[in-house]
């Protein structure tokens, strides 16, 4: 039993031999095959892989959308997860949105209003509390989208792409809050990226996945001190070996 | 968009482009009622010149300023208000019925999808089954009563009504319906928070859709099922035709077509304003 408990404590979510395929035609479609990693209490790891690596379908497996084919995923807790679209809801406010993560949750009517207008201050949108998605840039789309997770009150945060869609300056600044986030609240956080800068920016540690079946090629510990800057040399020089990595995987075989 | 670059950089602010300058309201009025205005002056005076053509002789079509002079005086018998009353009272309590079958038969056809394969076609099949058509069996069934007439209205609306709410719901993205799942929605709730709010703008559509239904179905039925002592506009309509009375029955026309605009005209600003909520353009 205590051994369970330690194992619980140190890790937040295991990876075994996951495998996933899909029908494609008349053939199967191996999207995972044999993916093994933990992530620690705590941690942020990224993911990259170039498209067709699984990445998305492993997020959806740990989120519980999706079943796998064979292997285990598991989290210890709950569970978040955010996509490259925000898909807030479009007939609610940003803080409406924020709202019914809470209600789904269980807070109490009388507290809802109070804390999405807390989160919303944590991402900096206080002020745009009332105004409707489509009046919301993307960045600040995302930034509901983070607070809406944010109010999961989740152990556990998916990150699928969440940034790929925004343009360079507002994906810099949201990086720094995520980083200043997970900072404050011990989230574990699993990011997935095909960007190898966003995921050195970020992460402990970077996972470079294979493509089509996808698996984790290679494990690379960023020791960086944070905050990280995107142009500093050294975090370009362990970029570009993920970058080399991610060619090499997309070259065929045999070729 | 300035709270984006504020938590960053220390820009200068950026004042929003100018907007055009606003135009007094009475004029903005004007704008949105002359082009109607001037149809009406344009159809009004397209009849007159018929009505001076020879092409039939003035008892049968009579010209715009007798039958304006006969709407006119219609206006001031309660006869008239009576008639109007009770065709609205048929038509709301049909409508709030089919709304009420309609709304209930789409959830359970879109929730059920063995009762999806083998009645969703049928929904929409019926949608174009011409109400006139229920008649002679809703004759049958309820005699020459409200009941014959109330049964043609739910059958003519319900289906535009439930096929509505049917096309809302297949349509909902399905990356709002994983988010519901994510947050721990589950079953009624996924449908209370995501799918129903998600499916509402078409839903709308079909409430539109199913009252111009319930409306033709009414005036058809009203036209063929005389119920004694109850002198509804339809009922009027057939009786100013039976006395050859072309006035008034061109009279009672224009009353049913301005019922009909004007309460498409209010399902008009509903929708509007659900689609400028829900972010889907459309704003006017």
């Amino acid at each position: 039993m205590s051994q369970v408990l330690e194992l619980s404590n140190k890790h937040a979510l295991s990876v075994e031999r996951l495998t996933m395929a899909f029908p494609h035609g008349d053939r199967l479609l191996l999207a995972l095959q044999g993916a093994t990693l933990e992530v620690k209490r705590g941690e942020l790891v990224c993911v990259v892989g170039a498209s067709g690596s699984g990445k998305s379908t492993l997020l959806n497996i740990l989120a519980g959308l999706d079943r796998p084919t064979a292997g285990r995923a598991h989290v210890h807790g709950r569970v978040a997860l955010m996509f490259q679209e925000a898909a807030l809801l479009p007939w609610l406010t940003a803080a409406g949105n924020v709202e019914l993560a809470l209600e789904l949750r269980g807070v109490r009517a009388s507290q809802r209003r109070t804390l999405a207008y807390e989160l919303l201050n944590r991402v900096h949108l206080a002020g745009s509390e009332k105004r409707r998605p489509h009046e919301l840039s993307g960045g600040m789309k995302q930034r509901v989208a983070l607070a809406r997770a944010l109010a999961q009150d989740a152990d556990v945060l998916l990150m699928d792409e969440p940034f790929a869609a925004l343009d360079a300056i507002t994906r810099d600044l949201l990086h720094e809050e995520l980083v200043r986030i997970w900072n404050e609240s011990g989230l574990t956080i699993l990011f997935v990226t095909h960007n190898a800068r966003e995921a050195v920016r970020l992460g402990d540690r970077v996972l470079v996945f294979t493509s089509r079946p996808g698996r984790v090629a290679q494990e690379i510990r960023v020791d960086l001190p944070r905050p990280r800057s995107l142009d500093s040399p050294e975090l370009a020089v362990i970029a570009g070996r993920i970058t080399d990595r991610l060619k090499h995987e997309m070259t065929p075989n045999g070729d | 968009m300035a709270t984006e670059i504020a938590t960053g950089f220390a820009l200068p602010e950026i004042s929003e482009a100018a907007s055009p300058p606003r135009s007094a309201p009475a004029l903005r009025v004007w704008r949105n009622v002359w082009p109607k205005a001037a149809a009406v002056g344009l159809a009004l005076a397209a009849w007159q010149v018929v009505v001076w053509s020879g092409w039939k002789p003035d008892y049968v079509l009579p010209g715009p300023a007798a039958v304006l002079g006969r709407l006119a005086e219609d206006l001031r018998h309660a006869d008239f208000y009576v008639g109007v009353a009770i065709t609205l009272r048929r038509a709301l309590i049909g409508y709030a019925i089919a709304v009420a079958i309609g709304s209930a038969v789409g959830i359970l056809v879109a929730r059920v999808s063995l009762l999806r394969k083998a009645v969703g076609s049928a929904i929409l099949g019926l949608q174009s089954m011409p109400s006139i058509a229920w008649f002679p069996l809703a004759i049958l069934l309820f005699q020459l009563s409200e009941g014959a007439i109330t049964f043609v209205v739910i059958l003519g609306a319900a289906p535009a009504i439930a096929a509505g709410l049917l096309s809302g719901v297949d349509h909902v993205q399905p990356l709002l319906v994983r988010v519901g799942q994510v947050m721990g929605a589950k079953g009624l709730g996924l449908y209370r928070h995501v799918i129903l709010p998600a499916a509402f703008p078409s839903f709308v559509g079909g409430l539109k859709q199913g009252w111009a239904f319930a409306w033709r179905s009414l005036m058809a039925g009203e036209l063929l099922v005389i119920v004694n002592h109850q002198a509804s506009l339809g009922q009027q309509l057939q009786f100013a035709r039976d006395l050859a009375d072309a006035e008034q029955l061109i009279a009672l026309m224009i009353v049913i077509f301005a019922i009909g605009v004007a309460i498409d005209s209010v399902f008009g600003t509903l929708d509007r304003g659900i689609r400028q909520r829900w972010g889907l353009g459309g704003e006017v």
